[in-house]
């Protein structure tokens, strides 16, 4: 990758995940995230992490976005007000961000001494590479998140279901909601 | 080839984003986006590293931060609509009923 087209996706990449945190409107900020995560897959590739940045792509910026998405069109949010409340919180997450940010920066700043390059396999980033070591190393890791994708699924359908009750509730406060939409 | 040095300071630049994200924003959707961008920005952090050392274990703990984080959307996202249901908000500041 060249150093230039590495600045353009990395200032691409900052400016959208900006757009994240600065918008109004929660679906464009979930826009700007799947732009970042894009931008992300990318790098991944050009780092020679092929198959993860293509399962990046699919599936972060696909699916996982979409359920995002579709949670956003499901609440149905009124519009963001404009910004308000306690200030003192604010300033001190500025703060404390900001804090975050530059120690980051001291630390990041020289770590290509301290890593000791390695021998890079030819295949390096390739599926089978990838399975080798991820069926082989890892298998166990594999399996327990099948387990953790089924609990995650199970949990979710149990939280996201309405309770028993709410049928009732929402019975009762029917007709009054079709009467306001008649008048 | 990118030197490392500026692939851990893009890194770490998208982690202060996302945590001012969760510091900064109310809305429990944006702070729950913040997350994910977290995420991503420590995955690149171990794919940029993996490259480096010539070990494909990174790209394999950034296939499980993948399933897991897909996995933390769901069911978050099930209590965010649970609590949106009872609570018919998406500001935690209105979330503060364990608050003492």
């Amino acid at each position: 990758m060249p150093a230039w087209l590495f600045i353009f996706f990395g200032a691409l990449a900052i400016v959208a995940a900006f757009g994240v945190i600065v918008q109004r409107n929660p679906v464009h900020c979930l826009l700007s995230l799947v732009l970042t995560l894009l931008v992300i897959a990318v790098l991944f590739i050009a780092e020679g992490a092929v198959v993860v940045g293509f399962l990046q792509a699919i599936i972060y910026a696909g699916a996982i976005m979409v359920i995002f998405l579709f949670v956003v069109w499901l609440l149905n949010i009124p519009g963001t007000p404009a910004p308000g409340g306690q200030l003192a919180p604010k300033f001190i997450g500025a703060i404390a961000a900001s804090a975050l940010g530059s120690m980051l920066f001291a630390f990041f700043s020289e770590p290509e001494a301290a890593v000791r390059a390695g021998a890079m396999a030819a295949d390096y980033g390739s599926i089978s590479s990838l399975a080798r070591v991820l069926f082989a190393d890892y298998l166990i890791a594999f399996e327990v998140t099948s387990v953790l994708l089924l609990a995650a699924m199970v949990g979710a359908v149990a939280l996201a279901r309405p309770p028993k009750n709410l049928d009732a509730k929402r019975d009762a406060e029917e007709p009054r909601r079709d009467e306001a939409a008649a008048g | 080839m990118i030197s490392l040095n500026y692939m851990m300071l893009l890194s770490g630049a998208l982690f202060s984003i996302g945590v001012a994200g969760v510091l900064l924003r109310r809305n429990v959707l944006v702070m729950f986006m913040s997350i994910e961008l977290m995420l991503n920005a420590v995955n690149l952090a171990f794919v940029s590293l993996g490259n480096r050392l010539g070990t494909m274990d990174a790209q394999v703990i950034v296939f499980f931060v993948m399933t897991v984080a897909a996995a933390e959307a769901a069911v978050g996202l099930a209590i965010i609509i649970s609590i949106f249901r009872n609570r018919e908000s998406v500001n935690v500041d209105d979330f503060t009923l364990l608050k003492w």
